[in-house]
């Protein structure tokens, strides 16, 4: 089994992405990404505690690392990429030490800055890497054609974030291809889908998401696959909003890329929450299947 | 087309004030139009963001904290990852929006309303409350309309908790934000 890393789920794997979580707890038993639990961790913050502070946003992340470094652990990881980046902007501006003062100022126990912070796709690609995991794919998904899409915060900016290309990121198109499927070319990769506005401003995000879905469809994926909380729900949960805002007519699986490769690992679907997935991917993933087993024919 | 007399309402001390708390120079900007380039908000947006950095520049300092763009920018880093002069702009944006809040501008409202929602729950949670959240922008704002349409949609996936998940260390979380409080009084 591989060094462990702590785990930071973020808010919304115990709620709205609870099909991210539980794909990403399973994917990782499956591959021996050894994840031990950040007791009693809480919000990173997320967009909108920086809109209000640095000081504070930063504090509410730093909590949590102080809670890895009593863990003993170096490492926290997350699929979330809100949390992420506010993990990561915590420890690199804390590298200023006036900062670092203030933070700790609004702390019950200071912290030292000394933990590092990866999204959970970077420990698959760097710890698990395309090869080990093609070699453990039991179900091969070579029917299934996928737009894979980054959102905007996962590499950006890259001083601080520090993992893959921050125009063209490929980490999770080469998980894709180890698990047998086709990779659509997608160049809005990076491109934001209306992030946290989709409550408030509706029309911003249907016109940035739509965007989205119109591409993928337009180079013929068959489902788009996303790294982010927000990012899947504003496209799959608001695709019905989408559709009535930009008279499309969409129809577009969006999965997360944790429940593909648990898929193809062979893993039960209900340990993946499939069925919390709002557009129905069975048709697509059926159509798959057909297609898997025409060309091995 | 409103004209401004930018010698009369220049304000030094809001630029060097903006400088201070972003730790960017604003006088770097060269007005390339990168950022406005690649920034997917333009065209929600009143000022675009390469003319923010402009009125910015010129010390326009009601122009900005009552533009629509701060509270749009979603901060995406894109105007920051392609500044050829390495300028953190999407900071210096989350700065403004810093003084726009002080100084009680909130020209977008639901997403001010929005955005405290969220952080009033992790002050009584330690985590946030998605339900709780979406009840208090209702609210708040009296658009009970919404996303009532995608109820049915998500409910039955048995995704939105209808109780909160609260941490034993929530009182440690508001403390945080007492302590904030106290500091920026």
């Amino acid at each position: 089994m591989s060094p462990a890393y702590a785990y930071y789920p973020g808010c919304s794997g115990l709620g709205t992405s609870m099909e991210y979580e539980q794909s990403t707890r399973a994917i990782c038993e499956a591959l021996d990404v050894n994840l031990v639990d950040i007791p009693d961790w809480s919000c990173c913050g997320s967009t909108p505690a920086h809109t209000v502070d640095h000081t504070l946003s930063c504090a509410l992340a730093a909590r949590n690392l102080g809670l890895v470094e009593k863990m003993g652990l170096d490492t926290v990881i997350t699929p979330c990429p809100s949390c992420l980046t506010n993990l990561k902007t915590a420890v690199h501006r804390m590298g200023d030490e006036e900062f670092m003062r203030r933070v700790n100022s609004l702390l019950d126990e200071p912290v030292g800055n000394t933990v590092r912070v990866k999204s959970v796709l970077q420990a698959l690609i760097e710890d698990v890497g395309p090869e080990k995991l093609a070699e453990r794919v039991v179900r091969p998904l070579s029917g299934l054609r996928v737009a894979p899409y980054y959102g905007c915060i996962m590499n950006r900016p890259p001083e601080v974030m520090e993992f893959d290309d921050h125009e063209n990121p490929v980490a999770m198109d080469r998980l894709m291809e180890a698990i047998g499927a086709e990779v659509a070319p997608f160049p809005l990769k990076v491109e934001c889908c209306g992030a946290s506005f989709g409550v408030a401003r509706k029309d911003v995000v249907a016109r940035l998401s739509g965007k989205l879905l119109d591409l993928a469809e337009a180079n013929q994926a068959m489902a788009m696959v996303t790294a982010c909380p927000l990012c899947q729900m504003n496209l799959d949960l608001r695709q019905g909003q989408i559709n009535a805002a930009t008279k499309s007519q969409h129809e577009m699986p969006v999965f997360y890329y944790t429940q593909l490769i648990g898929l193809a690992l062979g893993l039960d679907e209900s340990s993946l929450g499939l069925n919390k997935l709002c557009v129905n991917p069975g048709l697509a993933l059926r159509e798959a299947e057909r297609k898997t087993a025409e060309a091995a024919s | 087309m409103e004209i401004l007399d930018l010698t009369e309402s220049l304000d030094r001390e809001f630029i060097s004030q903006v400088e201070e708390e972003s730790g960017q120079r604003v006088r770097l900007c060269y007005q390339c139009g990168n950022c406005t380039a690649g920034c997917p908000y333009t065209f929600a947006f009143d000022i675009p963001v390469s003319r923010m950095m402009r009125l910015l520049q010129a010390g326009q300092k009601d122009q900005l904290l009552s533009s629509h763009s701060v509270w749009l920018c979603a901060t995406c880093e894109s105007c920051t990852t392609r500044c050829p002069n390495g300028i953190d702009v999407a900071r210096i944006v989350d700065v403004l929006r810093h003084m726009a809040r002080r100084e009680g501008y909130a020209t977008e409202r639901g997403v001010k309303v929005f955005w405290d929602s969220f952080l009033e729950s992790v002050a009584k949670h330690g985590r946030v409350y998605e339900m709780g959240l979406l009840t208090s922008y209702i609210a708040k704002t009296g658009k009970v309309w919404t996303d009532a349409e995608l109820g049915p949609r998500i409910l039955p996936k048995g995704k939105l908790h209808l109780t909160p998940s609260r941490i034993q260390g929530r009182e440690a979380v508001a403390r945080i934000f007492e302590r904030y409080k106290e500091a920026s009084k």
